[in-house]
């Protein structure tokens, strides 16, 4: 096969392939646009990828028939908080992993290597008794604290930490700085790479939890947005047009951050797979 | 790592400022992941039950007995190796064929590159919910109704997430959907990462495309593939979101997991006791699947 007969063919199945690949977000987006009635009615044909009318009711509907703002901020604030806060303490860490010297740093480390391997599922039912216990429940707290130090963040940090040169190090230790001032002055502004990374993993891997909402929380106040739409989807009546306009607010604010930092996103994807 | 002999009082503060750093993330890691997690062991030996009369107490494996006798929770792991089984391969050919295709500097190829990972930013809660609505049952129907166009009418409608058969393979296409750009992106870094020589060199061997495929990119590949491969094995054993959502298990079982066996017991009936011992389980099957990939990978890159 000659190259320019191919190059139309390459095109012409990678266009097929990508319209049925995103065929779901085509449903989702034109049914959040139409009446209710005609979403389930028009889901057979080609209507359904058509935004008939290019109503927003079923947006308004969403805001009257549930809070969703609040959602949306707890949303907010709860992954803010684990990512922000667990940026710090797992650099940190990190840094005292990879270019300290001191007492029971091998022997901690393997423990921290260790415990990567254990998924929350595998330790959510006794969590989940702990923070009973403590009367956590239905609280930000107990959507936060479990989740701030983080081995596998650990783990990328000190990975790219001990790949970075240490002659500027060497440079502020001559000039007297301790460990916290040369992490802060020198090491962190020149790690910003390995920051985005891990920052948005925690934030992908975190944004969509479900099942630790589930089992801790059960009042609205404070629940996000993943848990709020398989709420809303079981709150009669049965409205598909609203459900979807849901889903697209749910979804909008981040894949505009994904659109915006895509390169980002893929490479701190790749993090996970290639070390440092 | 050789520790000095005699410390002096400046190398000593340091070693402290490094405790200091470490300190929040360690405390965190134990307190949430390896307390919970011995918890979880010993709970498994017990017959611990919320609000429950009988006193605590030691009941050994009997526990672990009760769990393998129950068709329940035998069908909630076999169901999770079918979906191992089923969607491993599918996913990594799929992303593999994708990363393939959309490895070459051609104009666009950025705009598809976006396309086929945007579901991967979409929660798989939200997921789950538009593919209910999708696997509707009924002529009209969206999954019915694509079927019946590409069969040229062949196919007769059903009810996926209410059909024995089907239910589960609905749920494992929702899941292949939602992760095929995660592993697309990381097998395409990884096809980047081989040096174009050894193509030119293949090349001037005179291999065509299909024998370079096999002789320089698989090879080449092998890591990414073989770590792509663990991830996707290890989250099909904690599958819970989806079927949470599209068949609370059912029908009769036919889509349960041990994740949502474990919340069932947990959480449902108070069996605290019971569901850590299914997530006990749970956590054995990952570090078998952890441990079969160190010896397969054997090499002394690390991954995870």
């Amino acid at each position: 096969m000659s190259r320019s007969a191919g190059v139309p063919l390459f095109y012409l199945s990678l266009l097929l392939l990508g319209l049925l690949f995103i065929s779901p977000i085509g449903f989702m987006l034109a049914g959040s646009l139409k009446p209710d009635a005609r979403v389930l009615v028009e889901a057979g044909d080609w209507r359904v990828f058509w935004p008939a009318g290019l109503s927003l009711d079923n947006y308004l509907d969403v805001f009257a028939r549930v809070d969703f703002v609040r959602y949306l901020l707890n949303s907010l604030f709860i992954n803010g908080m684990i990512v922000g806060v667990g940026l710090l303490v797992n650099s940190l860490a990190g840094y005292a992993f990879a270019r300290l010297q001191w007492r029971g740093r091998e022997l901690l480390f393997g423990l921290v290597l260790a415990v990567m391997i254990i998924p929350l599922e595998a330790i959510a039912v006794p969590l989940f008794y702990m923070v009973s216990l403590a009367g956590w429940r239905d609280t930000y707290l107990v959507q936060i604290l479990p989740f701030i130090a983080n081995a596998f963040s650990i783990y990328l940090f000190y990975t790219y930490f001990i790949g970075m040169p240490r002659e500027l190090e060497e440079a502020a230790r001559i000039d007297g700085a301790g460990p916290l001032r040369t992490f802060f002055t020198i090491i962190v502004p020149n790690a910003k790479p390995v920051f985005a990374s891990v920052a948005i993993l925690t934030f992908l891997t975190q944004w969509g939890a479900f099942l630790w909402p589930l089992m801790v929380t059960s009042s609205e106040a404070v629940r996000p947005l993943p848990l709020a739409i398989a709420t809303f989807h079981s709150l009669p009546p049965l409205q598909w047009g609203d459900i979807f306009a849901f889903g697209v607010m749910m979804v909008a604010p981040i894949l505009v951050v994904f659109l915006l930092f895509q390169r980002w996103f893929v490479r701190g994807v790749v993090a996970t797979g290639i070390k440092g | 790592m050789t520790m000095l002999t005699k410390s002096t009082p400046n190398q000593k503060r340091r070693g402290l400022t490094a405790v200091f750093m470490s300190a929040p993330a360690l405390l965190g890691l134990l307190l949430f992941v390896a307390v919970p997690f011995l918890l979880a062991v010993a709970l498994g030996f017990t017959n611990l039950r919320l609000g429950s009369p009988l006193p605590l107490e030691w009941l050994g494996f009997e526990q672990y007995r009760r769990i393998f006798a129950d068709p329940s929770f035998s069908r909630a792991l076999l169901n999770n190796l079918l979906f191992a089984f089923t969607v491993v391969p599918l996913q990594t050919v799929l992303a593999l064929l994708l990363a393939l295709l959309l490895n070459r500097s051609l104009g666009g190829i950025a705009f598809f590159r976006t396309l086929f990972f945007m579901p991967v930013v979409f929660p798989l809660s939200l997921v789950a919910v538009v593919w209910v609505l999708i696997f509707a049952p009924g002529p009209n129907g969206m999954m019915n109704s694509f079927l019946e166009l590409v069969s040229f009418g062949a196919w007769t409608p059903r009810d996926f997430l209410h059909d024995p058969q089907l239910a589960l393979p609905a749920i494992m296409l929702t899941s292949i959907w939602q992760g095929t750009g995660f592993q697309m992106v990381i097998i395409l870094a990884g096809l980047q990462a081989i040096p174009a020589e050894l193509y030119e060199a293949a090349a001037i061997d005179g291999a065509r495309r299909w024998r370079q495929f096999w002789h320089v990119t698989l090879p080449q590949l092998r890591n990414t593939l073989i770590f792509v491969v663990l991830v996707t094995t290890i989250l099909a054993f904690r599958l819970f979101d989806q079927v949470q959502i599209m068949t609370q298990g059912g029908p009769h079982d036919a889509t349960t997991t041990v994740m949502f066996e474990a919340v069932q017991a947990a959480f449902a009936r108070q069996q605290v006791a019971r569901g850590a011992a299914m997530t006990v389980v749970l956590f054995l099957v990952v570090l078998l699947i952890s441990w079969l990939q160190r010896r397969v990978a054997r090499q002394e890159r690390e991954v995870l």
